[in-house]
């Protein structure tokens, strides 16, 4: 209960390193597109951008460093999206099942 | 003007409804993200509303994404990530207690790419006016280019385009937000408010920085890169 903080202070390599796989992650999102995998072209999309968006979220905006209250935060905004695209995208994609 | 009354330049600053500088830090990182939900689900209702339309009409989809320019869309993915590689630089420097130009360089930085993401897609919109790829209803007009382009589904690639101006144009006004917060920033960091003890102002803009860089991420991948594997031109399922 200091009147002075210590935050983390991420190293400068392990900032370097993130930018250089969101470079990387980036190509890869473009060479992947370029073939076409059928059903699994935008699973496979998704899965580049939320291993992207989650090394910005922990390392750029300290979120591995920060405290239980804030990481709970992250993950309920996560949920709360999840809640929202399960429940509509319930409804819209299941709507064909009715006939007549 | 009051919140900056009791602002000591280089010195630490307590607001006194507060026990100590970590419960002020805590307290502002909380109420960002609670900011940051509220956003998230802003934009969550428009990638909702992507996915529904796009479950309607995949043809549609796939010829209209086939439209954007992938080169300039990429190029402006890699600039996003640049300004957040020296956002997140500005903030380690009043971390290590570096002075102020340090700080104002890095900021500097971010502003001049998150400036360069704008003028470029500036030239991507204008290349969507002078196509005739806005959505209205001249989009439809049987005699227009987007006519020629879609045939059939050229009613369903107007629903695309207008969540692409509408998710990409929403994320763009982010963008000049950020700028405009920057200059904030910029000015605060010449005052020497951020030190080592107390770069709360300057931590806080950063969380929204990447936020939209985040954005962006996802809008990339999602309105650029469906027509990318059928390069001929007419999607195959």
């Amino acid at each position: 209960m200091s009147g002075h903080t210590q935050h983390h202070i991420v190293p400068l390599r392990h900032y370097i390193g993130v930018f250089v796989a969101l470079i990387v992650l980036t190509a890869a999102t473009y060479l992947t597109a370029l073939i076409d995998m059928g059903p699994l072209n935008t699973p496979v999309a998704m899965a580049i951008a939320i291993v992207k968006a989650l090394l910005v979220i922990l390392i750029f905006m300290h979120v591995k460093y920060s405290n239980r209250l804030i990481q709970t935060m992250v993950i309920a905004s996560a949920l709360w999206l999840m809640i929202m695209f399960g429940f509509a995208g319930g409804d819209y994609l299941t709507r064909g099942w009715i006939s007549g | 003007m009051s919140d900056q009354a009791h602002a000591v330049p280089g010195g630490v600053r307590l607001a006194h409804h507060f026990d100590d500088l970590e419960q002020q830090h805590e307290s502002a990182q909380l109420g960002m993200w609670a900011f940051m939900l509220t956003e998230i689900m802003f934009f969550g209702g428009l990638f909702l509303c992507y996915i529904v339309y796009r479950n309607l009409y995949p043809e549609a989809w796939q010829l209209a994404s086939h439209q954007l320019n992938v080169l300039m869309g990429g190029v402006n993915t890699a600039v996003l990530i640049c300004s957040s590689l020296t956002m997140a630089l500005a903030i380690r420097t009043a971390q290590t207690g570096g002075g102020r130009i340090p700080q104002i360089g890095w900021l500097a930085l971010t502003l001049l790419f998150g400036t360069a993401f704008l003028v470029i897609k500036t030239f991507e919109y204008k290349e969507k006016f002078e196509h005739g790829l806005i959505p209205g209803p001249s989009f439809i007009d049987p005699s227009g280019h987007a006519a020629a382009v879609f045939g059939a589904e050229v009613r369903h690639a107007r629903i695309f385009f207008s969540l692409y101006f509408i998710m990409t144009g929403l994320h763009a006004f982010h963008m000049i937000v950020g700028i405009g917060m920057m200059f904030w920033t910029m000015r605060c960091s010449w005052k020497g408010y951020y030190t080592a003890s107390n770069y709360d102002g300057l931590e806080m803009f950063g969380l929204y920085w990447h936020f939209v860089d985040i954005v962006w991420i996802f809008l990339f991948p999602l309105l650029y890169l469906l027509g990318a594997h059928a390069t001929g031109g007419g999607g195959h399922h």
